[in-house]
């Protein structure tokens, strides 16, 4: 029975649980010594006091929308996508062999080979894991996580022997060409008379990734294909029953996760770094999986999830800069976050639930719904 | 006069905005058979939970041989001399007979006194109460009815002067119900009160003295089972008037729609489920298919719904269908006319999170009136849902609530409705009415004539001989992967498939009790791996 009204679903919950999460950080940041009100102050004016501070914001929310929507898709197909970091990393491998060895005459080309580029490579390394799910029943979990590592040593292997400009010692590509810059917000927003910071990285991507939000939301509720990847992730014998394939669901499903998360590579790849370093991704694989708890596997809610993460990402990096307090400590609030809002969801819901089941009866003394009977 | 056995007075409980039970007041004198019976969801097993201490009710007070007595948990209830034999049984599956009845009852941190102590008593028991169980056969080897003493003998071997029965029959041939008839009878004899909670009215109807009627939480009346009749009970349980029979004319077949030939089907772990199946369905006619569950029937229809693999031939109207291979699964089958409602309908037939309107798509969800270029047409669906659940009552008719929201008879009815509405050549159906209220049994009933007399051919597995005996045009009985025989039903009865039910066939007459009961052990013991 759902008692409680949608609104409360998606926003009070979530909203209740970063409450709590925010009140345990605020615990432990007076038992380091320092002022937690300094530290929420300083945290908003890093991330949201400034165009610059919005500017890293939003860049890393881009990365997380990207990671995100990748879990979430995998999610629906009741698959747990852990390898979003190694597909990212094939992604920037993609759209650094896109870019480094076609000449683009634009960057609007360029962009959109790139992120075809990205999606084939991340889909391509999520297809190994997903076959051998699909055909052999190895766990996905299991074997995604294998793939991190192995990714990131292929990484370093292309990026040591292979794309390493002669006489450099650094393992990274050369930088692309100046013809596929991609446009920064800066460059965005200024016809349209904002004057957004020049510095920031957050770049034309973010949009990509806006209507990678739009398009997984199409495909999940409104296509009879996203029916069947919700319907065999959430029975496969009635999947069965229905003659969805096990094995195409799977695979599809993977597919489109493994094209996301490599997508993530248009923004922190080409529009940030503009060449492929060894550390690109950053765990931005990972932060996706908090996204997509958080976000309900909803793509609505993983764009806020996102920029709820990018807020914490940038406001603790500004943290670490003017305080104390150290940079670990910004993971422990994110995982409190992480905490808080997925795992201990139903610590949160129960009384909520209790409350409004209280509220509805008072309303409505007498249900005329049939009595329905949880010992049965 | 005595104190009642049991006397509960007042009890009241709220799930939520569900009233559960609400101010029930009853008397169970003891020495007595006394029955519980309502529809699915009317309270029953909430009551026995409270009195069983599973649950605490919100108001009202529970007396014991007249002492006021308080069940916070299980413990206290065994204490009282209370024992509950459950649907589905508590027993641990690889345990022998008595370690499984002393478990949570040992004395002391050794086993062997409390295992040698215990098989005393279970030789004492046996021949008080005529109870025979091998104490060192292993639980997963015996039969469900030799399960079902086991767990009569555990509540005995507790003192229990009060044995609650929840739906007992539910997993027995008509042999075997028999024989646990005269089990409780004799235990009736020898003193004990003895609660029966079940939906079947024949049961009632042979062996209470006395039944409580259960309506929506409330207990609508108490009467001696001798001064009533079913037709009286089966009002006072849905409240308006209940035709227990199907009502239909005699068949009229017509060509051969469902040629059957030879059909095997092996599972995963290489067991032969179908050991060669031979059937043929025609044009207006209901096939039932009888047996006990676990012998084949779930593959049968799996195979003809596609979703598992087989060899053999089958042939619909005339033309060939694949048994494996890409033109072997669901989605071809309803290319093909079959349509399926599956035996479990909350694991294959629906999906409980999925709203109403998703669920009726489901399955046909590619069709060409259900989508629109690449996306799928909601609101098309939503408008045929909101049009199928008036026309099948679908209770309440909100195509938006998920599926897990209704009631196992109005979850039905979005199955059948998705279903039948295809216009099918052949329906497969299995267990159309299982968890299912008398109300809505007889609209799904009548449903499947409607469509059998349009001249539909449909295959009709069920657990529930009434049902088959009731709705069927003709009755096959499997047994251990084959067809034991094949009856029309109007020339057969259930003695006859009970028979047939437990392996027997005609020609290796004569039988002996002995014989049958081996025979059943092993058409449960297949049951009992597939659980």
């Amino acid at each position: 029975m759902d008692v409680m009204p949608k609104w409360a679903e998606v926003i009070l919950v979530p909203l209740i649980s970063l409450i709590l999460a925010a009140i345990l950080s605020a615990l432990v940041i007076l038992a380091i010594g320092e002022d937690p009100v300094a530290a929420v102050n300083l945290m908003i004016t890093g991330a949201l006091g400034s165009t610059y501070g919005w500017g890293y914001t939003l860049y890393y929310a881009t990365n997380f929308m990207f990671t995100g929507l990748a879990v979430s898709v995998a999610f629906h197909a009741g698959l747990f996508n852990i390898g979003g970091e190694g597909q990212a990393m094939l992604g920037g491998l993609g759209v650094a062999l896109v870019l480094l060895f076609i000449p683009w005459p634009h960057w609007t080309i360029a962009l959109l080979a790139a992120t075809a580029g990205a999606a084939v490579f991340g889909a391509l390394w999520a297809a190994i894991p997903a076959y051998l799910q699909a055909k052999r029943g190895s766990h996905i979990v299991i074997t995604t996580i294998m793939f991190n590592f192995i990714a990131a040593a292929v990484l370093n292997y292309m990026l040591v022997n292979q794309l390493r400009p002669a006489g450099s010692m650094d393992p990274a590509t050369a930088r692309f060409v100046e013809t596929v810059h991609l446009p920064n917000l800066h460059e965005m927003l200024a016809p349209i008379g904002i004057n957004f910071s020049k510095a920031a990285p957050a770049n034309v991507s973010l949009v990509i990734a806006m209507i990678a939000c739009v398009l997984v939301w199409l495909l999940i509720w409104r296509t009879p294909l996203g029916l069947e990847i919700r319907s065999y992730g959430k029975s496969g014998r009635a999947a069965k029953y229905a003659g969805i394939g096990a094995v195409r669901i799977t695979m599809i499903a993977m597919l489109i996760s493994g094209a996301l998360a490599g997508m993530m590579a248009i923004n922190n790849v080409m529009g940030e770094a503009e060449r492929l370093v060894l550390n690109a991704v950053e765990g931005a694989g990972f932060i996706g999986i908090a996204v997509a708890l958080m976000g309900r596997s909803h793509p609505f809610g993983v764009f806020l999830a996102a920029i709820l993460f990018g807020f914490l990402y940038q406001g603790g990096a500004e943290l670490a800069l003017w305080t104390s307090i150290p940079r670990e400590l910004i993971v422990v609030i994110q995982a409190l976050v992480i905490l808080f809002t997925g795992a201990l969801d139903n610590m949160v819901r129960m009384p909520l639930e209790k409350i409004f089941l209280a509220a509805r009866m008072a309303r409505a003394p007498k249900p005329d719904r049939k009595p329905t009977e949880p010992a049965e | 006069m005595t104190a009642p056995a049991i006397e509960l007075k007042g009890i009241s409980k709220a799930f939520g905005p569900v009233q559960a039970n609400k101010d029930i007041s009853i008397r169970v004198m003891p020495g007595t058979i006394h029955g519980i019976i309502g529809e699915n969801g009317a309270g029953k097993s909430t009551l026995m939970s409270i009195l069983y201490g599973f649950y605490k009710a919100d108001a009202g007070e529970v007396f014991i041989s007249g002492n006021k007595t308080e069940i916070p948990d299980s413990q206290a209830a065994i204490a009282a001399g209370i024992g509950m034999v459950f649907q589905h049984f508590k027993l641990v599956e690889n345990f022998t007979v008595l370690e499984n009845i002393i478990l949570g009852a040992e004395d002391g941190g050794l086993l062997k006194p409390s295992l040698s102590k215990a098989r005393k008593t279970l030789l004492e028991l046996e021949k008080e109460y005529d109870l025979k169980v091998d104490p060192d056969a292993v639980i997963e080897e015996i039969g469900v009815g030799m399960q079902q003493r086991v767990e009569i003998l555990k509540a005995l071997y507790r003192q229990a002067n009060i044995l609650i029965l929840d739906e007992p029959t539910g997993v027995l041939t008509p042999a075997e119900a028999d024989q646990l008839f005269r089990i409780l009878g004799r235990l009736k004899e020898e003193g004990k009160t003895i609660i029966l909670i079940t939906h079947k009215l024949r049961e009632i109807m042979e062996i209470t003295d006395t039944v409580s009627v259960m309506r929506r939480g409330e207990m609508t009346a108490t009467v001696k089972t001798a001064e009533t009749s079913p037709e009286e009970l089966a009002e006072l349980m849905v409240g308006r008037k209940v035709l227990l029979r199907v009502d239909k004319a005699p068949a009229t077949p017509g060509d051969v729609v469902l040629d059957v030939k030879n059909l095997k089907v092996v599972d995963e772990q290489g067991v032969e489920r179908l050991r060669g199946i031979d059937l043929q369905v025609r044009a207006g006619e209901i096939l039932g298919i009888a047996g006990v569950a676990g012998n084949g029937q779930s593959e049968l229809l799996e195979v003809l719904g596609g979703y598992a693999t087989g060899s053999g031939t089958i042939t619909l109207n005339g033309a060939p269908i694949d048994l494996t291979g890409k033109n072997s699964d669901g989605r071809s089958r309803r290319a093909r006319g079959i349509a399926h409602v599956p035996e479990d309908r909350q694991r294959e037939g629906l999906i409980m999170d999925f709203a109403a309107w998703e669920n009726t798509a489901f399955g046909y969800h590619r069709d060409a009136a259900y989508t629109s270029g690449l996306l799928s047409n909601n609101a098309a669906i939503k408008a045929d849902t909101a049009d199928k659940m008036e026309r099948f009552d679908v209770r309440p008719p909100h195509p938006h609530l998920a599926a897990k929201n209704f009631s196992g008879g109005n979850q039905q009815k979005i199955v059948l409705a998705r279903e039948i509405e295809r216009n099918p050549d052949l329906l497969l159906i299995g267990q159309p009415t299982r968890g299912v209220d008398i109300g809505a049994i007889e609209f799904i009933h009548q449903q499947i004539v409607a469509l059998r007399d349009q001249g539909k051919a449909i295959l009709l597995v069920s657990v529930e001989l009434e049902e088959i005996l009731g709705l069927a045009d003709r009755v096959a009985v499997m047994f251990d992967g084959q067809i034991m025989g094949e009856r029309l039903t109007a020339d057969t009865n259930e003695k006859e498939l009970g028979l047939l039910m437990a392996g027997i066939t005609d020609t290796d007459a004569p039988h002996t009790m002995a014989e049958i009961e081996a025979n059943l052990a092993h058409a449960h013991g297949d049951a009992s791996k597939e659980v």
